[in-house]
């Protein structure tokens, strides 16, 4: 007698994925899709997406979704929630569009509380435009935009830690840091994707699900090399972790995983 | 119905929440501040919800968001903040979602002078962001216009599914007037506009439906797109032009002017009549799009000049007079600029020199 023990998630579609080899968008919106039916939340859902490999996206998700001008996804988010609070509304953008050209529109978000969740995907550069400097590259990284390497000598800064930064306002609920550098790694990212979707339908106000990963095509690795980079340099710098779970504190029964 | 006496901004934002606006956000920027004021302190009374954005840049991006849930929304700014609202307007027109936006304008270029001017006429007509996209613009003069025009808007707005701005100037939102008010949509009016919008919002469709703004950018056609809103832009020709004619019946010197200086050169007239010339007026209600039949079928074997009324230096609306009048004429320049607001006295000066010059 067969059994069925595993299938693609209504939450995508059976698109051909046309992201790159290595790229770790596919794992991702499978996660969020498996979370979004395993929650039953496929006709609340609704995604704001920033710009760049991030707004393609909109060709795998079987959710409505909106594309946010650039670092615009919490502000449009805001709006969207407020106006349809029974929606379950997430962002899903990139360093560049979070931390740099958006950075005001997140911070706000979180200072306010806002009933949102956001899954911030941090591979330390620009994807979609070929490879430039982002705002969470490391230091000594070659960027077509940093051709010697970052280098704060040369004024380019240091990289941001968002989960630290948004760490010290009050409103933010739950914010946590993670990766997909193995099943185990991957296991986690999936549970902190779907704590934070739960915290919205419970209504705690704003979480953030940093999840650190990578581009090979930029990076000039293999995908498997690329793995090797997250690990022994990424994560250096973005340690992992839970950063705040007012959720945790309080009921003691929240674990990740 | 009994009139009320209101400021400008106020009864803006009044006759907005009475036409069912339910979400406005929007950061402060003189001269409009009573309008997210008067909406921080209404919209909680009526089940409606008020956000200050941390900039004009997320305060439109909001209203982006907002408008995707069928609500009906409303932002506000002035002119150097209105340049910020640029891309997210862009975006409102690609995805057709209906918003209204208010620019009570000021002095301009960059940050300008706060008070009042007519300098963004070009910005609000024809390039309001990227992209070549069309945008209804009303020009009120009165603060009655304000309230009959916003109250309007918002049913151009979803009629279009497009953004609609009202281009008011600082004397008209900070002025108070009597108004008479229109009336208050009900709660479930209101809720039963935004049911009917449910279709073409963003939220809540059935796994099989599910809703995508933006479709172009995932290479469907995207000069479809083009086409279908170019093709929406004309039907305006039918049901959006609008102009008002006074004393031009038998005029031989035209004002052209529009919002606070046609107004204002509507005082001018009055007196010109008593002096015995012979001075009317054309302004249009709607800038965008403009009313060019209206300049077109001037009677040009009698009408020998045609005066433009602006507070804007240099004069921004008489390009397009000059589009629909192509040299039938002369045109002459009434302007001021710098925050200071067109006067009687300063219309009656140019027009005197204008009747000189053209009737001797």
């Amino acid at each position: 007698m067969e059994k069925k023990v595993y299938s693609r998630t209504i939450g995508i579609n059976d698109s051909i994925s046309g992201f790159c080899p290595g790229c770790m968008h596919s794992t991702i919106h499978k996660f969020i899709g498996e979370v979004e039916e395993e929650l039953g939340i496929v006709e609340r859902l609704v995604r704001v997406e920033g710009v760049g490999c991030c707004g393609l996206g909109q060709k795998y998700v079987t959710h409505d979704t909106t594309l946010a001008p650039h670092g615009r996804a919490c502000a449009v988010a805001t709006g969207l929630k407020r106006t349809s609070p029974d929606s379950i509304v997430y962002t899903y953008q990139g360093d560049g569009d979070l931390a740099s050209i958006g950075l005001a529109e997140t911070m706000h978000a979180a200072n306010r509380g806002e009933n949102i969740s956001v899954i911030f995907i941090n591979n330390a550069i620009y994807g979609m435009t070929g490879g430039q400097m982002a705002p969470t590259t490391l230091l000594g990284m070659k960027t077509t935009t940093t051709p010697g390497g970052r280098d704060p000598e040369k004024k380019h800064g240091y990289p941001m830690h968002m989960c630290e930064i948004l760490n010290q306002l009050t409103a933010p609920y739950y914010l946590e840091r993670v990766t997909i550098i193995d099943p185990a790694s991957a296991r986690r990212t999936k549970a902190a994707i779907k704590k934070a979707f739960q915290y919205q339908m419970e209504g705690r106000g704003f979480c953030m699900v940093e999840i650190v990963t990578s581009c090979p095509t930029n990076w000039g690795l293999t995908p498997v090399k690329a793995l090797d980079f997250i690990r022994e340099n990424m994560l250096k710098e973005f340690p992992l972790g839970v950063i705040r779970d007012h959720g945790c504190e309080k009921s003691g029964s929240s674990e990740t995983n | 119905m009994a009139k009320v006496f209101m400021k400008g901004c106020e009864a803006i934002a009044e006759s907005a929440v009475r036409a069912g606006c339910r979400f406005f956000a929007g950061y402060p920027i003189t001269p409009q501040n009573e309008i997210p004021e008067y909406f921080a302190r209404r919209l909680p009374e009526i089940g409606g919800t008020f956000v200050q954005g941390e900039s004009e840049i997320a305060s439109v991006n909001m209203i982006y968001g907002a408008a995707q849930t069928g609500t009906r929304v409303m932002s506000s700014s002035s002119s150097t903040g209105i340049s910020l609202y640029s891309e997210g307007i862009s975006f409102l027109a690609s995805a057709r979602i209906p918003a209204v936006i208010v620019n009570v304008a000021r002095g301009g270029p960059g940050i300008g002078d706060i008070r009042p001017a007519q300098m963004d006429y070009l910005q609000a007509t024809k390039a309001s962001g990227n992209g070549g996209f069309r945008m209804i613009v009303y020009v009120p003069s009165t603060v009655q216009e304000c309230v009959d025009m916003v109250y309007e808007a918002f049913d151009v707005a979803f009629r279009d599914e497009n953004p609609v701005m009202i281009l008011a100037d600082g004397v008209l939102g900070t002025m108070m007037e009597p108004v008479v008010l229109p009336e208050m949509k009900s709660d479930a009016e209101v809720q039963s506009l935004k049911d009917a919008h449910r279709p073409k919002a963003i939220v809540g469709h059935p796994l099989a439906e599910r809703a995508l703004a933006h479709p172009g950018n995932i290479g469907e056609d995207h000069e479809l797109r083009n086409k279908q809103a170019a093709a929406m832009y004309e039907t305006w020709q039918t049901n959006s032009l609008r102009a008002e004619h006074f004393m031009d019946e038998d005029a031989d010197i035209l004002i052209a002017s529009y919002g606070i200086s046609a107004r204002v050169s509507k005082a001018a007239i009055r007196d010109l009549r008593k002096e015995g010339y012979k001075v009317g007026l054309i302004r249009p209600l709607i800038a965008s799009p403009f009313p060019y039949a209206d300049y077109e079928n001037i009677n040009f074997d009698r009408v020998k000049g045609i005066l433009d009324v602006e507070m804007s230096i240099p004069a921004l609306m008489k390009w397009d007079v000059e589009h629909a009048v192509r040299g039938r004429t002369p045109i002459r320049e009434c302007l001021r600029s710098g925050g200071n607001i067109m006067t009687k006295e300063k219309v009656l000066a140019e027009a005197h020199a204008l009747i000189k010059e053209v009737l001797g």
